[in-house]
């Protein structure tokens, strides 16, 4: 390992583990020093996003095994549409997660916010235009959260069991909400009306193939362009930064898994007929990543939810507001469970008492852990939300596939939430003996 | 030792100087009339038994415990100490026992730690990156792998410089440092004790509360002895011996006399 100064420290056993504790990127000075640093970290335990990408190729390969649909271009789509709504949600409970808190009514929260913009654009009754429907449904979802994050930060009761409670209150809510109106059953998004074709159109809407690629193109242009030089910046001014190999890698991953997804939704999956393009879910997913990643790890207020989930005092006496940002951290997790739930809307049409929030959250924690981010706080990124969102997508999709029972549906989402929780003790407590934390 | 200024704090007057500080909580009297020097470039070792009244001395300088009566006089000036944010003001960082860093972030992220520097409202981390660069390499701490990595890979003795190294990027000029060796083997105190000395060489002045004699004669220039709430004695540290320092601390007084004892109060 190459080192900027010579170690006054005589411990060379410190030194050795210290090689473990220090993630590669900071440390490497080519590709083949950064892979002989991940392989050390990977042995000692820090396994990084390797969990998550493990879970994938084991849930593609059993279920290509059991049914050869499964790897079909139109189930690949599907199971991108079903994994929306777990990555969105899973991003939202990172919000609290980074925090050490945890948020059990996700699930509801996003099942009233769909019901609240499904029933507003019903053109028999109150004919809101989609947008002002959608805006609706976000802000009392933002409300539910500002509620449970006042409660939780000024009287100090546990997240646990105020979000636990909420979650109940709020299943009935949606009950309310959806038998309101004069409607055999439940208020549904078909229908010719514009504004309810636009709410459908959120998770069925595609984009002209041709367009795909175009976009894809400029996408991975500017993606690759920012990544290219802003890290070919901080090496010529002596900052550390990875070795130009690498970031070229990465440029080069974002390329092929762009151009595989944008293929394989290009491709026609219709029985009859056509219907190809980049389902439309895809850049709004790619859109809430973006700015919750900006916002997570550009901006103070990010860098003070990390703080706060690291060691809370340390923030305190660096004047960070405790209160404000942990309050706020539940209305953005409850915001961004309200768009979830409008894709959930949309992509069953409608919304029913079928509605399960309570199993849809654990699959949100589920999805957020087994990407990566740690239910003690202070470890996670947006994007181990998007990972995890795709397993917990792949799960749920295959046992569909597969017609398994409801039964074993809850119990396989309960093993795969102690799989998560389980990996992320593990790797805690390797941490912790090492002296080490992924951030 | 060439160090003129050393011997000669009264010639400027001392960067802080305590004069009659009493401190109560309801009727429990923690603070006796306690006058105490701090002068510019020079390191004034703390000490006291335990309840003596160091740490709540220290959070009255710090501003966050308020004193009842008594003055505090910046470079000859009396000023106010309400709040931690004036003691900051006036150029006074702390760095607790415990060190106050948040173990999953870097290095670099902690020494900014609610001072973030800004370009068009994102985090500067470029700019950051640098300047705690530059902090760290002034104090001379060169054994950490990379400013980047988690502080929860430091060992104790760098996580200690690491908290000091926070403590005096914003142009501070009193740095107090409590019991900053109690948890380090011998290396790492060896490491944080020539930190000690840098700072002080600096300029800063540097108030040291430790439980360790040996440590308190190593460093400190000054030495300060505090007895249930009241400052008994303060010197230059040649003026004290082992035996003297522990007598002071367990009796609050001294039968010894090894310097000239010219600034000793004792107990009335």
């Amino acid at each position: 390992m190459a080192r900027a100064e010579a170690p006054e420290d005589p411990t060379a056993s410190a030194e050795a583990a210290a090689i473990v504790d220090v993630p590669p990127e900071i440390v490497a000075q080519s590709l083949g020093e950064w892979f002989r640093a991940w392989l050390t970290r990977l042995r000692a335990g820090e396994s990084g996003v390797l969990p998550v990408v493990l879970g994938l190729v084991i849930i593609s390969i059993v279920f290509t095994a059991i049914s050869p649909v499964f790897l079909s271009a139109g189930n690949l789509v599907n199971l991108f549409q079903q994994s929306a709504v777990f990555m969105v949600l899973a991003m939202a409970e990172i919000f609290v997660l980074l925090l050490g808190e945890i948020d059990l009514a996700t699930g509801y929260t996003a099942g009233v916010g769909g019901v609240i913009a499904v029933q507003l654009v019903q053109p028999v009754t109150t004919k809101w235009p989609w947008w002002g429907a959608i805006l609706a449904a976000l802000l009392v979802c933002a409300l539910i959260g500002l509620i449970q994050g006042t409660l939780i930060t000024r009287l100090r009761l546990s997240s646990l069991i105020v979000t636990l409670a909420f979650s109940l209150v709020l299943s009935g809510v949606m009950l309310i909400l959806l038998g309101l109106g004069p409607f055999s059953g439940y208020p549904g998004l078909l229908g010719q009306s514009p504004n309810i074709v636009a709410l459908h159109k959120l998770m069925w809407g595609t984009i002209d193939p041709t367009l795909s690629w175009i976009g894809m193109v400029v996408l991975v242009l500017i993606v690759g362009g920012i990544l290219w030089w802003s890290d070919s910046r901080r090496r010529r001014s002596g900052l550390v930064a990875p070795p130009a190999s690498l970031t070229i890698l990465k440029i080069a991953l974002i390329a092929v898994v762009s151009v595989v997804v944008v293929a394989i939704c290009n491709i026609n999956r219709a029985a009859t007929g056509t219907l190809a393009g980049v389902p439309w879910v895809i850049p709004i997913v790619l859109a809430v990543l973006a700015v919750w990643m900006m916002l997570v790890q550009r901006t103070r207020f990010g860098r003070y939810i990390y703080a706060i989930g690291g060691n809370p005092e340390a923030a305190r006496r660096a004047g960070v507001n405790l209160a404000w940002i942990r309050t706020w951290c539940f209305v953005l997790c409850a915001f961004t469970a309200g768009i979830g739930g409008l894709l959930y809307a949309s992509y069953l049409g409608g919304m029913s008492n079928n509605f399960n929030g309570g199993q849809i959250v654990l699959y949100a924690i589920a999805a957020a852990v087994i990407g990566g981010t740690s239910l003690f706080g202070g470890r996670g990124k947006m994007l181990h939300g998007v990972l995890g969102g795709l397993v917990i997508g792949g799960i749920y999709n295959g046992l569909y596939l597969l017609a398994i029972d409801v039964q074993w549906q809850f119990i396989v989402t309960g093993f795969v939430l102690l799989v998560a929780v389980t990996i992320d003790a593990l790797s805690r407590r390797s941490a912790t003996s090492g002296s080490a934390a992924r951030v | 030792m060439a160090q003129v200024t050393k011997d000669s704090p009264a010639a400027a007057g001392p960067l802080l100087a305590l004069r009659g500080i009493e401190k109560h909580f309801g009727p429990v009297q923690a603070l006796y009339n306690v006058d105490l020097d701090l002068p510019a470039g020079q390191a004034t070792a703390l000490v006291g038994d335990n309840g003596a009244g160091k740490s709540v001395l220290t959070k009255c300088i710090a501003g966050i415990y308020q004193v009842d009566h008594g003055q505090f006089l910046w470079e000859g000036r009396p000023v106010q100490v309400h709040s931690p944010r004036d003691a900051a003001r006036l150029g006074i960082e702390t760095v607790y026992q415990d060190l106050a860093l948040a173990d999953n972030l870097d290095i670099v992220q902690n020494m900014f730690l609610g001072r973030e520097r800004l370009r068009n409202g994102l985090l500067n981390e470029d700019d950051m990156e640098r300047a705690a660069a530059q902090t760290l390499s002034n104090l001379r701490v060169t054994t950490v792998r990379s400013i980047r990595q988690p502080v929860a890979s430091l060992s104790g003795g760098q996580r200690q410089s690491v908290a000091v190294a926070k403590a005096v990027m914003w142009n501070s000029k009193l740095v107090m440092l409590d019991e900053p060796t109690a948890a380090l083997g011998v290396v790492q105190t060896k490491m944080v004790l020539d930190l000690v000395r840098r700072l002080r060489d600096r300029g800063l002045a540097v108030m040291m509360i430790s439980h360790n004699l040996n440590d308190v004669f190593e460093v400190a220039d000054r030495v300060a002895v505090m007895y249930l709430g009241r400052l008994v004695v303060q010197d230059r540290a040649s003026a004290f011996d082992r035996q003297s320092v522990v007598e002071y601390m367990t009796t609050g007084t001294s039968g010894r006399v090894a310097g000239d004892g010219k600034e000793k109060h004792g107990p009335s």
